[in-house]
């Protein structure tokens, strides 16, 4: 097992025609996560890596019916009604890679997709790999492999230096999921923290927090309140970030006394959640408390 | 984007709330005949036009009691420095006598996915004071998305702060024009501290109104603001914004280019766990081009803090090929005035190696390595 992709993974591309669309959908079959289908708008007809594009997500659906899961590489501009195109059409595991959408467009179609009880990853991320199974993003492949460690993170790049230090030293993952960089993100960490608790291949969770908001606050607060029962380890990253200033991110910025890294670092360590200084130091951490 | 108060006051009144009547004197104008053309009287107040917190108590509001003095208050204070960032602009408004001052603020609500409205009594003072100390004087409403502030709980709202009669409609209706100019312009934040009530209808005395970045960048939003003007950002601050760079000014030595926010943030905190200091953030992005990474670089080597230049990229979107394409540009365009520490791993990684050794350019894997190389070479220990 793993969450949210795995073998019975059935991708559509939105956005399959773009550059960065046709790009990854190359890289993600190169892995072997089965792409089903893409949609373009007005590009109905064409072929993009084998995979055949539609005009409509409707059509995609009808014409591929096994179709359980969509990645949006979609413009800013157009990604929410991507998004809502993709839950109207009855897909519940939906995964934004594109950023710069407003907040106000965010918290709008991530309420929609809970309330019909869909997952949105993202958006502003990097996308999910559940390693030997399926890659439904644009991480590079190489550094994770097959494991028991779940890793969930704000951040892209961030994610994938964890998870190239962990794999060195042997740590493998179930899951790896990248929940976005933005204020609003569709999955949180308690979201995640959930899935993981209850997927029998996961074995211990690596938490990967930065500045800004109180996500990892949250996240301490429901493994205390919980007792949750699977090892946790995290890295906040911005310990040198100075207040006020937003640190590329649109989520990642000290604002009306929110958002320190010593207030993150002392709720997650009040909670019993071991806190790792450099990224490499995660390694270390899951050492004390799972087998590799 | 952080708006100036006259510019929210602006836009708000265009919603139907009221603001006190007032004039925006820019340096170079004479503050006398925009107060006489404006057709202001009796006291009035000077009001820096700067986004810094705590402007009052800096000298940034001042009382007239004629428009002659507001006028010298004015001259005074255009171009003078409040919190070390410059005034260009005045806003002189009629003083508006009042006892009570209460606070409104609509923001977005990440951990609940909501708008949500702060409202208190305590109005004039710093709200997250009164959130330490007086929590139970702020009440709190998260506004439902689908059908947004409806005029019956603005006025269940005013009620709760003590607001009955005409001067409750009143609230209500500006608490609902706040919100709608809230809606519309994708804020992150709309706030009045304070308002009051002057015969019955609700003014806003003072008001903030801050802008989603990438509601502008798409041209939902409609606004301009020069990056120099703000106040907010130092030179070289200034610099990297107009190149399109994600940059912010620190105090070290160790210039520091990343890709992703996380990433870049995590390699500052290693310079710093090597014991060295970064001299900046300079996050280029995601999927960035060869050209952005060679002005990234560039910049970086005018930049008189950095000693070292640390370059730490793990390939995602971003391609290492295009990468090593924009730092061989920058070094072979600029020269390479300072030493410079390359840790290169993820997509397209081996193009990318192969266009920086072709270059004669070697670089890392391990960023820890690499780390303490930029320590070293920025002089550090």
């Amino acid at each position: 097992m793993a969450v949210l992709v795995d073998k019975g993974t059935r991708l559509l591309v939105q956005g399959i025609t773009g550059r960065e669309g046709s790009f990854h959908t190359k890289l993600m079959i190169e892995y072997g996560t089965k792409v089903v289908a893409g949609v373009t708008p007005g590009k109905g007809g064409m072929e993009v890596h084998g995979v055949p594009v539609y005009d409509t997500v409707a059509e995609a659906v009808r014409e591929h019916p096994e179709i359980n899961a969509s990645i949006i590489f979609v413009p800013a501009r157009f990604a929410p009604d991507a998004v809502y195109e993709a839950l109207d059409n009855g897909l519940r595991t939906v995964v934004v890679i594109t950023e710069h959408i407003p907040a106000h467009e965010e918290l709008r179609f991530v309420r929609y997709g809970r309330s019909l009880g869909a997952r949105i990853v993202g958006p502003n991320c990097p996308g999910v790999i559940s390693p030997g199974k399926a890659k439904v993003g644009i991480m590079p492949a190489n550094v994770f492999k097959e494991g028991s460690v779940g890793i969930v993170s704000r951040s892209g790049t961030l994610t994938y230096e964890i998870a190239a230090a962990i794999t060195r030293e042997g740590f493998g993952q179930s899951t790896a999921v990248g929940i976005g960089g933005d204020p609003v993100t569709g999955l949180d960490f308690i979201d995640m923290l959930e899935m993981f608790r209850d997927d029998p291949e996961t074995e211990a969770v690596v938490l990967i927090g930065e500045i800004g908001g109180d996500a990892e606050e949250r996240a301490a607060k429901y493994v205390k309140e919980t007792r949750y029962p699977k090892p946790v380890v995290a890295y906040v990253a911005g310990r040198t970030a100075p207040p006020g200033k937003r640190m590329g991110h649109a989520g990642a910025i000290i604002s009306m006394g929110t958002g320190y890294y010593a207030d993150k670092v002392r709720a997650l360590r009040a909670a019993g959640i071991g806190v790792a200084e450099t990224p490499f130091e995660v390694a270390e951490l899951l050492k004390n408390v799972i087998r590799k | 984007m952080k708006l100036f108060e006259y510019e929210a006051k602006q836009i708000l009144r265009s919603y139907g709330a009221a603001t006190p009547r007032g004039v925006v004197v820019a340096q170079g104008e004479d503050p006398l005949t925009k107060i006489r053309e404006a057709g202001l009287t009796g006291k009035l107040v000077v009001k820096a036009q700067v986004l810094v917190a705590g402007r009052g108590k800096a000298g940034g509001v001042k009382l007239a009691n004629t428009p002659e003095e507001a006028a010298e208050i004015a001259t005074e204070m255009l171009g003078s420095k409040i919190k070390g960032v410059t005034v260009r602009k005045v806003l002189i408004e009629e003083a508006v006598e009042h006892d009570r001052e209460w606070f409104a603020s609509i923001t977005v609500d990440r951990a609940a996915r909501d708008f949500v409205l702060l409202l208190s009594t305590e109005g004039g003072v710093d709200i997250e004071e009164v959130a330490r100390e007086n929590p139970e004087a702020i009440i709190k409403y998260h506004i439902p998305p689908e059908r947004g502030l409806l005029p019956y709980k603005a006025r269940e709202l005013g009620k709760e702060v003590g607001l009955r009669g005409r001067a409750l409609n009143s609230f209500a209706s500006t608490l609902v024009a706040m919100y709608r100019a809230f809606i519309d312009h994708y804020a992150d934040l709309v706030e009045s501290n304070p308002f009051t009530v002057v015969n019955d209808r609700v003014v806003l005395l003072d008001a903030r109104m801050i802008i989603d970045d990438s509601a502008i960048r798409l041209g939902l939003v409609k606004a301009e603001q020069d990056p120099a003007e703000t106040g907010e950002l130092s030179e070289w601050e200034v610099r990297a914004r107009r190149l399109g760079l994600n940059f912010v000014e620190l105090d070290g030595y160790v210039g520091i280019i990343g890709n992703g926010a996380g990433l870049t943030m995590a390699t500052m905190d290693l310079v710093k766990h090597f014991g060295g200091e970064p001299a900046n953030f300079l996050d280029i992005g995601g999927g960035a081009s060869a050209e952005v990474m060679k002005k990234a670089l560039n910049l970086l080597m005018e930049y008189p803090k950095a000693k070292s230049i640390f370059i730490n990229i793990f390939g995602g979107i971003t391609r290492c090929d295009e990468v090593a394409k924009g730092i061989v540009q920058a070094l072979k365009e600029v020269g390479a005035r300072k030493p410079v520490v390359i840790r290169l791993v993820g997509t397209n990684e081996e193009e990318g190696r192969a266009i920086l050794e072709e270059a004669g350019i070697k670089a890392f894997t391990d960023p820890a390595e690499a780390a303490k190389e930029a320590v070293r070479l920025g002089g550090g220990e």
